[in-house]
């Protein structure tokens, strides 16, 4: 039962004279929550924009769901077919309705006809809450909202991976909760997620493996439980005191 | 009771923003006195002291010697008659009077063809852009002729109906020209991009009436021997390349206005580089460079009037020849403000139009 979905293998990226991943390996099973923290730069934001080639690594491998992620644009497409992700900044499309925004993808790449996209669009509109506002424009809508379509507009795909990248960073405080409870829902579907956030009470709830990054290096891979109750690094240790203690 | 507020409030106005202080009623003044003369002076000119089919003996005008203000010494009125004479080569050129109805429909259809482009909530507007679309078929069948129409050659063409025909047709050629420049300025592709950067370069870097000798002298080289393009359709492709080159520039200017996020949330869920460049990029990145867009389209309106240097009767070249004529001559500023109130027209109305775009993108984004 343990398929693995997402295999990193010595993956290495430079950026110019920067080394920003230094030999990350790392391997997701299906179903897996894993939640990966670190201080900024420490390369965990590009670590996930590798797996769906929004960045190009340099050396080692990928794999996601049996495809290797070369320059091979084939693979790229069918690999971001599979894999959702879900941006710090929304990144709606403001110029079309959150009912467009979502049924563009399965009308343009699953080629749905209209009417049956604008249903899934519906369907999961219910999913995160907020049927009512598809008629709307994302400027007319909240920050977190906003966030709630933008992970509709993911679903709508059906993906079998999703990646969040700091999804409730930009945020006001009184809206993280409504966007981690959809995040937290989605988990207990059985959804394989991969999440770069600071939220540690979401991480201790729902994550099943807790990476800390440093340097563009894992430096410590755990349960929660070790993780929160037993570090091992002396760099995990200094952070979590920072960021719990705040 | 609000005509009181209302006269209240200017005069409240006024006296914070006209009157506030000795000087600012001095330069106040002093204005209202310059556009006083200005328009006074202009005003008996062209209307009062002018003459318009007869001069001041109420004899019908026949020739330029019959003009008041050549027989009345001191008298300065202008005398209209010469684009009244002239008034049908000022519209259509040398077009033969009995097809110039073909002329006449294109132009009465015109504004059919333009308003879906232009107003984005009008009813219907999808069956407008079909129009919009078979328009220049139409318009080309009719103002050169075809089947069952007699061929009316571009040589017989001028006035207005050139200015609009270049301005027009320039524009719409230049749009999906610029669109393709613009992108491959920013394609990854080094080839494609500096082929896009020398191209627009060049034609940025060089005068508009260079171009347009080239195209008359050059196109002609590139073509088989014996063909000669119509001079028309010579200055056509000077006048497109030309604009094309100033558009991919106001273009790219809205491309670089898309935040990157939007292309890699487009491209995270599987669109391809040109679906998301055609449903995310451009829509939102046209949207910003219309009021660029238009400015350089009044520029090139305006620029249109150059072709007279290759022989072509423009609005401007009708006017050189009206006034070469003998018993005309000399009549430079009626035809010259006539050609000039013309080319204003046209763009003030684009002008105006750009400056509610603005507005209306301001409010849109709110």
């Amino acid at each position: 039962m343990s398929e693995k979905v997402i295999t990193l293998d010595k993956v290495n990226k430079w950026y110019d004279d920067f080394h920003v991943l230094k030999d990350i390996d790392l391997e997701v099973i299906k179903g897996q929550k894993i939640v990966i923290c670190g201080p900024s730069g420490s390369g965990k934001s590009t670590m996930i924009r590798c797996i769906n080639r929004l960045e190009a690594h340099q050396k080692g491998t990928i794999v996601v769901h049996g495809t290797e992620l070369t320059s091979d644009l084939k693979n790229i497409d069918i690999i971001r077919r599979e894999v959702g992700m879900v941006f710090q900044q929304f990144n709606l499309f403001p110029h079309l309705s959150v009912l467009d925004n979502i049924s563009l993808a399965p009308i343009w790449v699953k080629k749905m006809s209209k009417k049956e996209a604008e249903e899934v669009a519906m369907v999961y509109l219910e999913k995160v809450k907020i049927p009512e506002q598809a008629l709307k424009f994302p400027g007319q809508l909240s920050g977190g909202q906003q966030q709630r379509v933008a992970i509709a507009r993911s679903l709508a795909m059906n993906p079998q991976i999703m990646l969040f990248d700091e999804p409730t960073s930009a945020l006001d405080p009184e809206m993280i909760k409504e966007v981690l409870d959809v995040m937290t829902q989605l988990a207990e579907e059985g959804m394989t997620m991969l999440v770069v956030t600071h939220e540690m009470g979401f991480a201790k709830t729902v994550a099943d493996q807790m990476i800390f990054m440093d340097e563009g290096k894992i430096v410590e891979q755990a349960s929660p439980q070790e993780f929160f109750t037993s570090p091992k690094s002396d760099r995990t240790k200094l952070f979590l005191s920072q960021i719990l203690n705040h | 009771m609000s005509s009181v507020a209302s006269t209240y409030k200017i005069i409240l106005w006024s006296k914070k923003n006209l009157f506030s202080s000795w000087i600012n009623t001095l330069i106040t003044i002093l204005t209202i006195y310059f556009i006083y003369e200005v328009s006074f002076f202009f005003l008996d000119w062209a209307v009062f002291k002018a003459d318009f089919l007869t001069n001041f003996r109420g004899e019908r005008i026949i020739d330029r010697t019959f003009c008041s203000k050549n027989i009345e010494p001191g008298s300065y009125g202008a005398c209209w008659t010469i684009i009244h004479v002239r008034f049908y080569q000022f519209m259509y050129g040398f077009y033969p009077a009995a097809e110039v109805w073909r002329v006449n429909l294109v132009l009465f259809l015109l504004p059919f063809a333009l308003v879906a482009i232009f107003f984005d909530k009008i009813p219907f507007r999808k069956y407008f852009l079909y129009f919009t679309l078979v328009f220049p078929f139409i318009a080309f069948y009719l103002l050169y002729g075809g089947p069952s129409l007699t061929t009316v050659g571009t040589n017989k063409w001028g006035g207005l109906l050139v200015t609009l025909f270049l301005g027009v047709t320039g524009i719409a050629l230049a749009f999906p020209l610029s669109i393709a420049l613009a992108l491959g300025r920013k394609s990854n592709m080094p080839v494609i991009s500096l082929l896009c950067v020398i191209f627009i370069e060049f034609i940025r870097g060089v005068p508009l009436i260079t171009l347009l000798f080239t195209a008359n002298f050059m196109l002609p080289l590139f073509l088989p021997e014996g063909a000669s393009p119509d001079n028309l359709l010579r200055a056509l492709v000077a006048v497109t390349l030309f604009q094309s080159a100033y558009m991919a520039e106001a273009i790219r200017g809205g491309l670089q206005a898309i935040p990157k996020g939007q292309i890699e949330a487009a491209r995270s869920m599987g669109l391809t580089y040109w679906q998301s460049t055609r449903k995310i990029v451009l829509p939102q990145a046209l949207r910003i460079s219309i009021p660029p867009i238009v400015n350089t389209s009044i520029g090139l309106f305006k620029d249109t009037s150059l072709v007279l240097i290759i022989g072509l009767f423009d609005l401007l070249g009708i006017g050189r020849a009206a006034l070469a004529d003998m018993s005309w001559t000399k009549l430079y500023y009626e035809v010259y403000v006539f050609v000039a109130i013309v080319f204003f027209i046209f763009c003030f109305a684009m002008s105006r139009y750009s400056l509610y775009l603005e507005k209306k993108l301001r409010t849109d984004n709110n």
